[in-house]
């Protein structure tokens, strides 16, 4: 059964690399405002009906036909107006809500993700939508008593450019200015603010980074699945939180990894034990690893002080 | 001023604007406002999706609508900082600290009349409704006003002791609600026994739940405990929805029996309720009689609480939320101070359960989504966390707010007649939520009236309740 471990594989990487985007979200806000941005499922969710709205548009109005141009563009867009959702969501829901109790900006995060999720029920309907595959065919890995294992072009693709957006990504936090600033304000914002770090915009900086990762992750999505719904933010959200517990709040690889792992239990799950029960397993999951293991795999232990 | 519990605003710099109208710098920020948000809207309200008969997706745009959205937001964004912000500066420039308390004792005063005030509405609810909506109309107004208001009333009550308390969030609590309704259903299905014996049951089970998903969450704090007792509830939801012998899946549970009046059944046979007492048959009196069952339970929930505030576990709870360290130094065992939290407040949502159940006849597990939670932890910390009346007030604000978008002919006229103000229910909610965090982040009703003092009873503002620390 070499075949199938490993066309699960490919297929759990592929899961995983689309969790690992989102999962940077979380843990970087949770990072730097020690807050869980309850809201950051139902902003992926977002960001997959405005790649959907931008893909037809580029299609069907403008009869673009060159996929590759198409899905860069899709994604170029997906990746701004999300930024700008999240970037509108900071401003209006989070930031009045700094230095008050511990539990409004999650309280806040909750109601915003119940917006925006009925949101786009209300404005595009509550029926699942559905595109014909943009991308078709795959290269044969491995081939066997007629058992053929797969990597198809939109795994590729999706394998591409995570690789890419990780690589971005990962040259703006560890080596440009706006890197520095936000690590720095992930470890003391008061002593980074009195540097003359802007804390505030540095915030926001991290929630439109975050919120274009998520962009990536809703173009790869649709382009995956082909089926979006405007209740596909809670799951996926939960799952990529998983992720980011799992690999050790706060870290960056940490997401990355969890994002991997969390996509490759999903799929094995799935694949040899139930499917009904795959929700279960990333809960159970989550709360495993929040009560063993809240450091997660690459995270600081956090020290309780009087 | 008080020390640390500035917001981080009035650290930052330019917060700090000098007073009066900034015409420069509102105008610019209505425009940005009007930017952003018409770059937000531009895909979701520019342009909708839909299907057309040979199942392609098409493209239909709304310009106008969108360009009405982004005029009222930029109209908002300029009434804030024309009207509101030099209103909201005048007004906190002329109060002052001792002010604020006094405001909180007038607030005091005025709660102390309300109670009783509420109390006598609560009980009186079904005359008025039948009174003002007559016989026909008052059970949509008894069921889908009071007795869904009291529901949540009840759950809020019930959550109150876990989160306002006791400082744990729980955003899984409406899985103890779904363990009492399915209890409730399947023992008298399976053996026939009766609502009032079931009642207690349903209690006790749910109680266990609590204490068995409580126990390993117990070192967890915050953020993470939310998240843990969230994942637990969708678990709970999930083994509704997929063990599909017992719950019945998707599908749920049906033809659940329904309460009698001390074994006499509503029904319109001879040996039914209207029968006996020589009335009309009329669905009303089943209504008026869940109505009260209700409203006792809700009580019920309220009298133990405010009792058990009093006593030494009650005063754990609240010593748990302010510090839990210091409550270990005092020799203050935090396992069974939190447990008992849970159970109890798992107690009521299973009481509130099988009541839903009875009431229903039917349930599935549609009823016991996380937006449920969500709800009922949106209720408890919009009324001020640990106050009863602000979870009352926020519950009938919330849920009959919901609820009578469903009346409003209005809209139906401005909108066109098929305009359908449901679908906007839970829009609004979340909307509201976010709003009233932002409005008062501790709730409506913030001070706090200690249980323990010394001499006077006195108020306390809510700056220096370090409510929720979880």
């Amino acid at each position: 059964m070499l075949e199938g471990f490993v066309q699960q594989l490919v297929n759990g990487i592929t899961l995983g690399a689309i969790y690992g985007l989102i999962a940077i979200g979380y843990t970087m806000v949770f990072g730097i405002i020690g807050m869980v941005n309850f809201a950051h499922g139902d902003v992926f969710m977002v960001s997959t009906f405005v790649a959907l709205i931008a893909l037809v548009i580029l299609t069907s109005w403008l009869g673009m036909s060159s996929i590759f141009l198409v899905l860069l563009i899709v994604l170029i867009v997906a990746m701004l107006l999300t930024a700008l959702l999240s970037w509108g969501i900071e401003r209006v829901a989070y930031r009045p809500l700094r230095g008050s109790f511990r539990l409004a900006p999650l309280i806040s995060a909750i109601g915003m993700s119940i917006f925006l999720a009925n949101f786009v029920q209300v404005t595009q309907g509550p029926r699942p939508k559905s595109i014909p595959p943009m991308v078709q065919n795959g290269i044969v890995l491995l081939e066997r008593d007629g058992y053929q294992v797969m990597l198809s072009y939109r795994q590729l693709i999706i394998w591409l450019v995570t690789a890419l957006a990780l690589a971005i990504f990962w040259y703006v936090v560890a080596k440009t200015s706006l890197g520095r600033a936000q690590r720095a304000c992930e470890q003391d914002p008061k002593m980074a603010s009195l540097l003359g770090i802007n804390v505030d915009r540095t915030i926001s900086i991290t929630f439109v980074i975050g919120a274009a990762l998520a962009g990536v992750a809703g173009t790869m999505y649709l382009m995956y699945y082909g089926v979006i719904s405007f209740n596909d933010g809670f799951v996926p959200g939960i799952k990529a939180f998983t992720a980011a517990v799992l690999g050790g709040i706060g870290s960056l690889p940490g997401a990355v990894i969890g994002g991997l792992l969390i996509g490759l239990i999903e799929t094995f799950w799935s694949a040899y034990f139930s499917t009904d029960y795959k929700d279960v397993a990333a809960f159970s999951i989550l709360a495993i690893v929040l009560i063993f293991l809240p450091q997660g795999l690459l995270g600081r232990p956090e020290v309780e002080k009087v | 001023m008080s020390v640390g519990a500035d917001t981080g605003d009035k650290i930052l710099p330019g917060a700090e604007t000098k007073r009066g109208v900034d015409v420069k710098r509102g105008l610019r920020n209505a425009l940005i406002t009007g930017l952003v948000t018409f770059g937000i809207l531009l895909p979701l309200i520019g342009f909708q999706t839909t299907v057309n008969i040979r199942n392609e997706l098409i493209l239909d745009t709304r310009p106008w609508l969108l360009a009405v959205m982004v005029a009222l937001v930029i109209a908002f964004s300029l009434i804030t900082s024309f009207v509101i912000a030099p209103w909201a500066q005048h007004r906190a420039a002329r109060k002052s600290e001792s002010t604020s308390l006094k405001a909180a004792a007038r607030r005091a005063a005025f709660a102390k009349y309300v109670v009783p005030f509420a109390l006598g509405f609560a009980f009186l609810f079904p005359v008025f409704s039948i009174q003002f909506a007559g016989w026909q109309g008052a059970v949509k107004w008894i069921d889908n006003f009071g007795i869904q208001i009291l529901i949540y009333i009840m759950l809020g009550w019930g959550l109150n002791i876990v989160v306002g308390l006791a400082g744990l969030l729980d955003l899984g609590y409406v899985a103890f609600y779904a363990v009492g309704a399915y209890s409730y259903a399947l023992l008298s299905q399976t053996f026939g026994f009766s609502f009032w014996l079931l009642l207690p049951l349903a209690g006790i089970l749910a109680a266990f739940w609590g204490i068995l998903l409580g126990f390993p969450v117990l070192r967890l704090r915050g953020d993470y405990l939310a998240i843990v007792t969230l994942a637990f509830g969708e678990i709970i939801r999930l083994v509704l929805i997929n063990w599909v012998d017992v719950t019945g899946g998707y599908a749920g549970i049906s033809s659940i029996p329904r309460p009698t009046f001390f074994g006499i059944p509503f029904t319109a046979n001879e040996d039914g309720f209207a029968a006996i007492f020589g009335l009309e048959f009329s669905p009303l009196y089943r209504t008026i009689f869940l109505y009260y069952v209700i409203l006792c339970l809700a009580l019920l929930t309220l009298f133990v609480t405010m009792r058990l505030r009093r006593l030494p576990i009650g005063r754990a709870w609240e010593a748990l939320r302010e510090d839990e360290i210091a409550c270990r130094a005092l020799g203050i065992n935090t396992t069974s101070t939190k447990l008992s939290a849970f159970a109890i407040g798992a107690m009521f949502a299973g009481f509130a359960g099988s009541f839903f159940a009875a009431r229903q006849g039917f349930i599935s597990p549609e009823s016991f989504t996380f937006v449920e939670s969500a709800m009922i932890v949106a209720i408890v910390v919009l009324g001020g966390m640990g106050s009863a009346l602000g979870v009352a007030i926020a519950a009938i604000f919330m849920i009959g707010g919901t609820e009578y978008l469903r009346e409003l002919d209005l809209l139906k006229a401005v909108f066109g007649s098929e305009f359908d103000p449901t679908q906007y229910r839970m829009l609004l909610f979340g909307g509201a939520m976010v709003l009233i965090m932002i409005w008062k982040p501790r709730g409506l009703i913030s001070t706090r009236e200690p249980t323990a003092f010394l001499h006077e009873r006195k108020m306390i503002a809510a700056k220096f309740v370090k409510e929720g620390r979880g």
